[in-house]
């Protein structure tokens, strides 16, 4: 730990490759972590973010098992979480309880496969904490292919989607298919939560994909505004406990989870200042 | 025929023949309703008799049963621009990062695909001069959730209004408001109808915060319904033969008390809940 301010060992490793690409992957990761967060956070769908990570993890498992790819297993295995809690929970009484049953089942089979998987034991760790030194083009290829399309359909559906997050009644009324909605954006969640799985590990994606958000919409509530607070939070979160983690050699999920969290910190204090001193006597 | 459809070609919001029944329990049935630009009817009833169904209905989220149903000027479905929405007060969510603006904005180009960046200059022209009218500019940059419930609904107010709609629906928009404001929110919406003539349809339970306004009244009881101007509709006499039981009218002060009818035609909130609940 006496590294971590090894300035020197820092530079030195920041001019390798797959340094070079690491610090891609975050900043592609934290850009869509960011301008998602503040919907998911509209939404109340963190725990949602969970489930659907914790079913990337599932999906990476059984790619693992079976030999295939695991950036494209936990891609589908987030997809297919994404779908069905879209579709199963219609109502929004049940669905926290809907979450927790899935994601139960779907974590209890992610252990049974990684049990059942003979090889080297690492790869289970890493799907649990990330492994963001490592990535190799394909992953790197998959990841931006994957934000362009998602930044593509979310500039398209953006006013729609705000509306439908924030006040679905009239939403609904003035004729927005508020239910499909919630589909598409649960699959573009999907899909950017299974790319978060690959770097920061399954556990710690809610760092990414809810905390610099939940932290910008203490500050402002302007939704422009949110979002591109919530990008710089996760872009400094990100990219930041990558370079923070190089010197000490520690997992990069402990730095970015850390940084995230100080900056919610931070928020949530302006925030409680702002309101006593203009909440009127 | 022909005189029928002239008639109908000018209306804001026309039913005939309208029937809308679940399973073999049948809510209304040969429901005829002509709303002209500027007309304000007040839609009444207890509770189930179908009035949010009929709001439902005129919004495109439910299928009549039989007849027709045409709303500024078009069948009605998924976002027609001429029809603005004022729903009941509900609180908003506090953590839900959207200033009074934003809500209000959403009603003009919420509906629409894309970023919107062009029409930027023209929204935002558009949102404060619907923000001034509401008179809630002064709160226009305070997140929804932290304002009160009038000021949530004079926002609701400039939202449906900024579309510039052609029909106004309100489905209890003066619910849990105190006096001052369900004055407020009542004068907005008749100074609407009155200026751009836009045909209003105010479902409530309650008439007299907007009986000075209403030109007529549908009154709905278990599948009967009545349609008239208040004066004509809320008398002992119509009201005794719609629920099929004595009831008395008295108007005191130029407010309309009904005794008789069951505690459904009472002030209280509860029980529209139960109806939205139903559905």
């Amino acid at each position: 730990m006496d590294k971590l301010f090894d300035v020197e060992l820092t530079l030195k490793l920041l001019e390798l490759p797959f340094v070079v690409t690491a610090l891609v992957v975050a900043a592609v990761l934290g850009l869509l972590a960011g301008v998602l967060g503040p919907l998911i956070v509209s939404r109340n769908m963190a725990f949602s973010v969970h489930g659907t990570a914790e079913l990337a993890l599932t999906g990476g498992a059984a790619a693992l098992l079976l030999g295939w790819d695991i950036g494209n297993g936990a891609l589908a295995g987030a997809i297919v979480a994404a779908l069905v809690l879209g579709l199963l929970s219609r109502r929004s009484s049940d669905y926290d309880s809907v979450i927790g049953v899935v994601l139960a089942f779907g974590l209890g089979l992610g252990v049974l496969m990684l049990w059942l998987y003979k090889g080297r034991s690492s790869n289970k760790f890493g799907l649990l904490t990330g492994q963001i030194v490592g990535q190799d083009f394909a992953s790197v290829a998959l990841l931006s292919g994957c934000a362009v399309v998602v930044l593509g359909l979310l500039a398209a559906l953006y006013r729609p989607l705000l509306f439908a997050s924030v006040d679905p009644e009239v939403a609904k009324a003035r004729g927005i298919p508020v239910t499909g909605l919630a589909i598409v954006f649960a699959v573009m969640v999907g899909a950017a939560t299974a790319l978060g799985v690959r770097t920061v590990g399954s556990l710690l994606v809610l760092a990414l994909m809810v905390t610099p958000a939940a932290a910008a919409c203490r500050i402002t509530a302007s939704p422009l505004k949110a979002t591109l607070l919530a990008v710089l939070f996760a872009e400094v979160s990100a990219v930041g406990g990558i370079i923070l983690s190089l010197a000490p050699g520690t997992p990069v999920s402990a730095f970015v989870t850390a940084i995230s969290f100080l900056i919610y910190l931070a928020c949530w204090a302006i925030s409680r200042t702002r309101r006593t001193s203009t909440t009127p006597a | 025929m022909t005189e029928a459809r002239g008639r109908t070609a000018t209306a804001a919001v026309s039913l005939s023949g309208a029937r809308l029944s679940y399973g073999d329990r049948t809510l209304w049935d040969g429901l005829d309703l002509d709303v002209q630009p500027g007309e304000f009817v007040a839609v009444l009833g207890p509770n189930g008799s179908g009035k949010t169904s009929l709001m439902r209905v005129l919004l495109g989220q439910q299928k009549l049963s039989a007849g027709t149903v045409r709303v500024a000027g078009a069948a009605p479905g998924r976002g027609n621009r001429n029809i603005g929405y004022i729903p009941q007060q509900r609180a908003l969510d506090p953590t839900v990062a959207v200033r009074g603006r934003d809500l209000v904005g959403l009603g003009y180009d919420g509906h629409r695909w894309g970023l919107g960046i062009g029409g930027i200059r023209e929204r935002r022209r558009r949102v404060d001069a619907a923000l001034d009218a509401v008179g809630a500019t002064a709160y226009a940059d305070r997140p929804v959730g932290l304002l009160s419930g009038g000021e949530q609904q004079r926002l609701r107010v400039a939202q449906a209004l900024v579309g510039e709609p052609e029909v106004l629906l309100c489905d209890e928009p003066l619910l849990s408001l105190d006096l001052a404001h369900q004055r407020a929110v009542s004068t907005l919406i008749d100074a609407r109808r009155r200026d751009a003539g836009s045909a209003v349809l105010f479902v409530t339970h309650e008439i007299n915060p907007v009986l000075p306004l209403v030109d007529r009244v549908l009154y709905l009881v278990d599948g009967r319904f009545r349609i008239g101007p208040p004066e004509q509709v809320m008398t002992s006499e119509t009201l005794s033969e719609l629920y099929g039981t004595e009831i008395a009218v008295v108007r005191v002060r130029g407010q309309i008390h009904i005794v008789g009818a069951h505690s459904d035609l009472c002030e209280d909130g509860a029980h529209h809940t139960e109806q939205l609940l139903e559905r």
